[in-house]
């Protein structure tokens, strides 16, 4: 059974239809990448799965349960993590905070308030840091790294809440190709406990970590199937050769 | 080999690669200590004066509306206009159970005063921050300055709890046989609490508690998305500001001998709002100083003929320009935000951690 089914789901903004009668099946354990030209619904969908905004239309079930219209807070407690797009580090904290409030999201009010979640954590935070090559910036404020870094604090943070789910807008959006190329393996072992959906420009980031595609344009699924399928699939390479 | 080395040294959480900013040094203790200090002092330099004795008295029991104000504001980005109103209120409550049951024993009046503040601004965070929509600052300002607005309003016209002319010669606040009458006494009782207050504050902006408001403070949604209940949170350090109002009214009540409409209403709900900006919000010992300034400030200015009916003013123009061009309070110029915020990383504020 797929771990996140989207039914026909539609969402318009005023006049313009974003998504329309979208289906999607994601596998758990699966990279699944969902890719298509620019305003083709891609970023529209990822956050209608992560309840930044509602689909007007269709059903979206993750893990058992109709998340279509479940608050970001309740989507986060079943197992749901979104990477935004524009990334969203707390500048003003410091990065080993920022990895901490998100590892401790789960603590009761008592934990937090005795602080005792600063040591029980620190051991997964530390990790999660040095994975990232993060762990010399730990006691920086986290406005002051640079675009790609804050880019892997976000993967890193996202992690720490231990999702059976990871949504990711452009993880690799600003970054250079090394930059790129180390984002693809510091992703690469998640696979091990977690599911990937991934929205991304650079196909060959893409080809290079998905297992599975869908291709959206318009606001409808083109074509879905695994990466060989969809890269000998006539109707993507016309959309991309003629709008990419 | 050179990075793999200083991972190492920092994972043993001491090294530091050269070249970054390191926090800057934490002047807050000091000025925390100063103040105690100070504080402690006062009654025996003032000793001569019993009318300054009185001011200093009022100074720190409206130092913990100025708290109140700074858990909403400073901690958690809550714009209240309304904290005078759970002072208020709390003051109205103690007042008549003077009057009516002539009962003033403080182990009961002062924990009855703090659960009519809890109770009360319970009841509007539930209102005001509980849907299922987060509200923004202007919905929640407008709820609390309407709540202290009406309450004011509401008092002024009752007869039961002396409409305009409010409740005078209130009870005096006893323990056992012994009266608190203003002066020494008082001060040092009223200074108690304040400490103890103040320290609890303290605590919970330190804590991981504390942490997670500063990341609310910056982007609510984001830790939304973490799984954090946002606006349980809110709504609880609201009920506790409320608390600590609760508390000040109380104190305020009984060492006035008096408590009257205006302690509930939006004009003392605002002077609040400046002790906390003039001081310096989300530095706890900001806006007490704060509270001092002003107070002394208008003391001192009071009798000045000339000066005394432009004072308010005077008053509204130095907020406008703390605003403008000192948004971080007096205190601001002396204390780093890293140190104003508390996120130092792997060692956590106070040398506590890490």
């Amino acid at each position: 059974m797929a771990l996140l089914e989207i039914r026909g789901v539609s969402k318009t903004f005023r006049t313009l239809r974003a998504l329309e009668g979208v289906d999607v099946d994601v596998k758990a354990g699966t990279f699944h990448g969902l890719i298509g030209p620019n305003g083709s619904g891609k970023s529209t969908l990822l956050k209608a799965i992560a309840g930044a905004h509602f689909a007007d239309g269709g059903t979206i079930v993750f893990d058992g349960h109709d998340i279509t219209r479940a608050t970001p807070y309740e989507r986060a407690r079943l197992g749901l993590s979104l990477k935004f797009q524009i990334t969203a580090v707390l500048p003003e904290l410091s990065v080993y905070d920022n990895v901490l409030l998100a590892t401790q999201s789960s603590g009761r009010l008592s934990s937090l308030l005795m602080s005792s979640t600063r040591r029980t954590l620190d051991g997964e935070v530390t990790a999660l840091l040095e994975r990232f090559r993060l762990i010399d910036r730990a006691d920086d404020l986290a406005g002051q790294l640079s675009h790609g870094q804050q880019q892997w604090l976000e993967i890193a943070m996202a992690l720490a809440l231990r999702p059976k789910l990871l949504l990711l807008d452009e993880p690799t959006g600003g970054m250079s190709p090394e930059e790129r190329r180390v984002t693809g393996t510091l992703l690469a072992p998640i696979k091990a406990h977690c599911t990937l959906v991934i929205v991304e420009h650079d196909l060959h980031f893409i080809r290079d970590i998905c297992d599975d595609l869908t291709v959206l344009d318009q606001g409808r699924v083109l074509d879905h199937g695994d990466v060989e399928t969809i890269q000998r699939s006539p109707k993507v390479q016309q959309v991309f050769t003629t709008r990419v | 080999m050179l990075s793999e080395a200083g991972s190492a040294l920092s994972s043993a959480g001491r090294g530091r690669p050269a070249g970054r900013t390191r926090p800057a040094r934490r002047v807050l203790p000091w000025v925390e200590g100063a103040a105690l200090l100070v504080a402690l002092v006062v009654p025996f330099a003032l000793s001569e004066r019993t009318d300054l004795v009185t001011l200093a008295t009022n100074v720190l029991i409206l130092s913990l509306l100025a708290i109140s104000f700074d858990l909403c504001w400073g901690l958690s980005g809550i714009m209240s206009f309304g904290q005078a109103l759970f002072f208020g209120v709390a003051g109205y409550v103690i007042a008549l159970a003077g009057r009516d049951l002539e009962f003033s024993q403080l182990w009961a009046m002062l924990p009855l005063a703090m659960l009519v503040g809890l109770l009360l601004a319970g009841l509007f965070a539930a209102f005001l921050l509980l849907g299922r929509k987060a509200p923004t600052t202007i919905f929640v300002a407008l709820g609390t300055l309407t709540g202290s607005y009406a309450a004011e309003r509401l008092v002024s016209g009752w007869q039961y709890v002396g409409a305009g002319n409010g409740l005078s010669s209130v009870k005096l606040l006893q323990l056992g046989d012994y009266e608190f009458i203003e002066g020494t006494a008082f001060y040092f009782l009223a200074l108690v609490v304040l400490v103890l207050v103040y320290a609890g504050a303290r605590f919970l902006k330190q804590s991981q508690l504390g942490l997670v408001l500063a990341g609310m403070r910056q982007n609510e949604e984001r830790l939304a998305f973490f799984g954090y209940r946002v606006q349980l949170f809110k709504a609880l350090v609201f009920s506790l500001a409320g608390m600590v109002a609760g508390l000040g009214g109380a104190l305020y009540s009984y060492h006035q001998g008096f408590i009257g409409p205006g302690n509930m209403g939006p004009g003392l709900s605002t002077t609040a709002v400046i002790y906390c900006l003039f001081g310096g919000s989300g530095t706890l010992i900001g806006p007490v100083l704060g509270t001092v300034a002003v107070e002394v400030l208008t003391y001192v200015l009071a009798d000045v003929d000339a000066i005394k009916r432009v004072w308010p003013v005077i008053l509204g123009l130095v907020l406008l320009a703390v605003v403008m061009f000192q948004p971080k309070g007096f205190l601001g110029l002396l204390v780093s935000d890293r140190e104003r915020i508390g996120s130092y990383g792997r060692r956590r504020a106070g040398g506590s951690g890490g």
